[in-house]
């Protein structure tokens, strides 16, 4: 598998510009996501992944701004794009579904004709054809009597229902690229897992390399091939989901993994207080100097205060960012 | 969808009854009798006995209790009683009325759409640019101005200096009359629709389902013609509709400015010549037809947004 | 650095309103009732006379000046009033809900239905013009606003914590009302009351213009005006001033609501536009 990736993000700097000044909201972040290849990114909320999934799709809008670094689809750079061209791949080859539900569709068209649109804009169908075809794509997301389904308006609908949907939308082109940011939380516990089977059938069956973002890393360890710990603005550890579980590399990582509830934990380890990282992710404004997580870190030394920590390669494969890791 | 109309007719039912009440309330237990109040206007002394007479001849003399059930029950066959001035039923005096203001209010309406909408809306597309501030800038002044001043000002470029329209008066009633007063009136509701228009469109802007046209390749100008207009619409259709009785209201300023002959001067014509049947029927009149065109903007907004249940 | 502009101009504005109505028997040069001179009729404005006179000779300048105080007055004093009355029903109906709660109810929709100026109309035609009257007219018919909204404060806020917590404590009602529910709805009370003022000068100035508000000789721009309108061909400056002065007024409590509305209510940007 030499072949060049689908996605390769180099040193991705987002700005937040308040009254002139720019804060990096989101800085250093490099990640590659092959063909076909899931991805997950996962963090607590304000740690820059719905925002890096904004970039890559041409969406971050004022006071956000890409600053620096590049972000090239399929070998071409999309910073380089018009604005026409990166209209052209955006739904058609990258394509988008969000977390909310509720308000990501328009409440005054029925939903049959939201997913038409898609068709009219990227296939140059007729309303009629896209109509037909949007039926298609109900069907393939398995919702129930999809022709009578499509005249329906989105307040008629449950959650779960709309972001079947939503994923009609996103997946209708056949894109490249499915960018997921935290598609089911919004979502009750029991639609949750039926939401996910969907996006990784249906993205496994043609080909969809998928990125997931999530603050649950049971969820993204479960879906995807390759993890990124987002922290602050900062990808700080990269590995195989599998092996994040067993032996993570950054005290962030611990954290997050000593948080998650197990099952059967309890009968085999006693009674046992989840373990919480204490404090809260920093403003953008006020990311602390040296490495980000040190305010917050069981093991933060006072080289932590003061230097910021590089790129490591770990010996088995993936990337840690951290003077301590384990 | 009928019955929904219908249902809203039945709703506004109680509100006609409680302000007939008010109204009769108002002018017929405070001020005293008729006649009394006649002579109040100081032009008029009437001797003792004409005023007997007239009270008997208007039913003045009936208690309080039986005039209101007569009135009511008048109401209910559109009958508002005689003009005490004209001696002519107060429903014709009001039907010749009628169409100028509609005419007014209708004209000062669209002018009020025709600017006030699109000011609003090219001021959202672009926030913070020169044509937003200007139309901001434009829209609170609207807002502050009188609108008999404004008026006379008009008449005073328009018809006095430039000479290019009549200064007031209804003529044959053809547009060259209805200009000047509709702008008058007009200009209030265009800056609140421009304002309301704004604020809805820049709401919209930032809506979660405009992001996701955004996601699926949309231009900027698929994005307001399929999913913003239609979400705006609904917002500026309600303000249109509560500034259409406002300034049925308003005309009545207007209307006395430019002597325009519509249920307005109508009836601050009949308050200085203390007709009252007259005053309270334009008055129920007037928001008769409020509640009406409040009614006609639900079923509208009913129409486009399908979130409002019809049952 | 826009909402500083709306505050600051609003400001400047109603202050020098406010000062002028206020050393108005200083600044201006004439009785603004009693000095009447027919030698002087209709002069146009000039260093003598800076606003020029009206028909009977009168100094302009002095009328607007004193026309401020009949102004704010009835602006001030009504939208006081219409407020008192709003956040009195609609903060009991709120609190209370129940019988009371449709009564208000019912109540508002009612006088929402009709138009505020009309019904102002119909009172002042019941009752002789004068200032008095006008408070009446103009302070009775304008609450429904401000009803509506202490009604929804009210209700959103009575499931809080802290008025829970005053009813255990054995708070009385009036006292949870004034003293928990009360100082979390003003900011967006004080904006409607800002912008109701600027609605009640209009109001005053449109009464009297129809003859039904102040009546001349007693300097209120509203009547100014109503007598201007013969003189328009001949002598302009007579409608002019006191025009010009009302939209001052108006605009400067315009803008000192939408500047207030920036600060103390910004999640409301859409609700009345």
């Amino acid at each position: 598998m030499s072949e060049q990736p689908l996605l390769e993000v180099e040193n991705l700097r987002i700005d937040l510009t308040v009254g002139g000044t720019k804060f990096p909201a989101v800085q250093d972040v490099s990640f590659t996501i092959k063909r076909g290849e899931t991805f997950g990114l996962v963090g607590e909320s304000g740690c820059g992944k719905s925002i890096t999934s904004l970039a890559l799709i041409g969406l971050l809008r004022h006071p956000l701004s890409i600053g620096a670094g590049t972000i090239r689809f399929d070998g071409r750079e999309i910073q380089a794009l018009s604005p026409g061209e990166m209209r052209k791949l955006r739904g058609d080859r990258i394509s988008m579904i969000f977390q909310e539900p509720m308000t990501a569709l328009n409440p005054l068209s029925p939903i049959g004709r939201q997913i038409a649109e898609m068709f009219v804009l990227h296939r140059g169908a007729t309303w009629k054809e896209a109509e037909r075809l949007s039926i298609e794509a109900l069907a393939n997301v398995r919702v129930p009597a999809p022709e009578r389904r499509i005249k329906d308006y989105p307040h008629q609908l449950s959650g779960g229902m709309r972001q079947r949907v939503m994923i009609a939308i996103a997946l209708a082109c056949e894109p490249d690229l499915l960018l997921a940011d935290e598609p089911t939380t919004a979502l009750d516990v029991t639609v949750q897992a039926e939401i996910l089977e969907l996006i990784r059938d249906l993205s496994a069956a043609k080909g969809t390399a998928v990125l997931m973002i999530s603050h649950d890393l049971g969820l993204i360890a479960n879906m995807c091939r390759r993890v990124g710990v987002m922290y602050a603005g900062r990808l700080v550890e990269e590995r195989f989901a599998t092996e994040v579980f067993q032996s993570p590399s950054h005290p962030y990582t611990s954290g997050l993994v000593a948080s998650l509830p197990l099952l059967g934990a309890r009968s085999k380890y006693g009674r046992q207080r989840l373990k919480e990282i204490s404090g809260v992710v920093p403003p953008v404004a006020a990311f602390p100097t040296g490495c980000r997580f040190n305010p917050r870190c069981y093991a933060a030394t006072e080289v932590c205060g003061t230097e910021d920590p590089g790129v490591t390669p770990l010996a088995r494969g993936g990337l840690v960012r951290c003077h301590h890791h384990e | 969808m009928l019955s929904f109309i219908v249902r809203r007719l039945l709703q506004t039912l109680p509100i006609i009854l409680a302000v007939a009440a008010i109204i009769f309330v108002l002018f017929s237990v405070i001020p005293g009798t008729f006649a009394s109040s006649m002579s109040d206007d100081g032009r008029s002394v009437l001797d003792a006995e004409v005023m007997a007479r007239m009270n008997k001849e208007f039913g003045y003399d009936d208690p309080v209790y039986i005039r209101f059930g007569k009135y009511i029950a008048d109401l209910a066959t559109f009958d508002l009683g005689t003009s005490f001035r004209s001696r002519q039923p107060v429903t014709s005096v009001i039907a010749d009325r009628l169409w100028p203001t509609a005419q007014l209010t209708l004209a000062s309406m669209l002018f009020a759409i025709a600017m006030g909408v699109p000011l609003g809306f090219i001021a959202a597309l672009r926030p913070g640019s020169w044509v937003d501030m200007v139309s901001m800038v434009t829209a609170v002044s609207g807002l502050s101005l009188p609108k008999f001043w404004l008026g006379l000002m008009l008449m005073y470029l328009f018809a006095l200096v430039l000479g290019w329209l009549p200064s007031f008066g209804y003529g044959d009633g053809s547009l060259r009359y209805l200009i000047l007063p509709s702008i008058a009136l007009g200009v209030a509701p265009m800056a609140l629709l421009a304002r309301t228009t704004r604020a809805a469109v820049l709401e919209i802007m930032n809506a979660d389902f405009v992001r996701t046209a955004r996601a699926k390749g949309m231009s900027e100008r698929r994005v307001v013609q399929w999913h913003l207009t239609r979400n705006a619409l609904v917002i500026v259709l309600t303000t249109i509709g509560l500034q259409f009785g406002t300034v049925i209201g308003q005309a009545v300023v207007v209307e006395k400015l430019f002597a325009w002959p519509g249920l307005g001067s109508l009836l601050v014509d009949s308050v200085t010549l203390r007709d009252i049947p007259v005053v309270q029927g334009s008055i129920l009149v007037i928001v008769l037809l409020f509640l009406l065109i409040n009614m006609l903007v639900d079923v509208l907004c009913a129409i486009i947004d399908p979130r409002i249940k019809y049952s | 650095m826009k909402i500083r502009a709306n505050l600051l101009i609003g400001g400047i504005l109603f202050t020098a309103v406010v000062v002028a109505g206020l050393l108005a028997p200083w600044l201006a040069h004439t009785d603004p009732v009693m000095d009447a001179n027919l030698m002087y009729a209709e002069e146009p404005p000039g260093t003598e006379f800076w606003f020029g006179t009206d028909a009977q000779g009168r100094d302009i300048y002095s009328r607007v000046l004193y026309g401020a105080r009949i102004s704010l007055t009835v602006g001030i004093l009504s939208q006081l009033i219409n407020t008192v009355i709003g956040v009195a029903l609609g903060l009991s109906a709120g609190y209370w809900g129940g019988w009371w709660d449709d009564i208000v109810n019912g109540l508002t929709n009612m006088m929402l239905a009709i138009p505020s100026l009309i019904f102002a109309l119909a009172i002042m035609a019941i009752l002789s013009p004068g200032l008095t009257s006008l408070l009446i007219a103009l302070g009775l018919t304008n609450w429904s606003f401000t009803c509506r909204l202490a009604r929804a404060s009210a209700l959103s806020l009575k499931s809080q914590g802290y008025v829970q917590a005053a009813k255990v404590l054995g708070y009385s009602d009036i006292r949870i009302m004034l003293t928990q529910l009360l100082p979390n709805m003003l900011g967006p009370i004080i904006v409607i009351g800002t912008l109701g003022m600027g609605g009640a000068v209009l109001a005053e100035a449109a009464l009297s213009f129809l003859g039904l508000g102040i009546r001349p000789p007693f300097p209120s721009w509203g009547s100014m005006l109503s007598d201007a309108r013969d003189q328009i061909t001949t002598a302009p400056w007579i409608s002019i001033f006191p025009g010009l002065a009302i939209f001052i007024t108006v605009l400067g409590l315009n803008l000192l609501g939408d500047g207030l509305r920036d600060i103390l209510d910004p999640q409301s940007r859409t609700r009345r536009a």
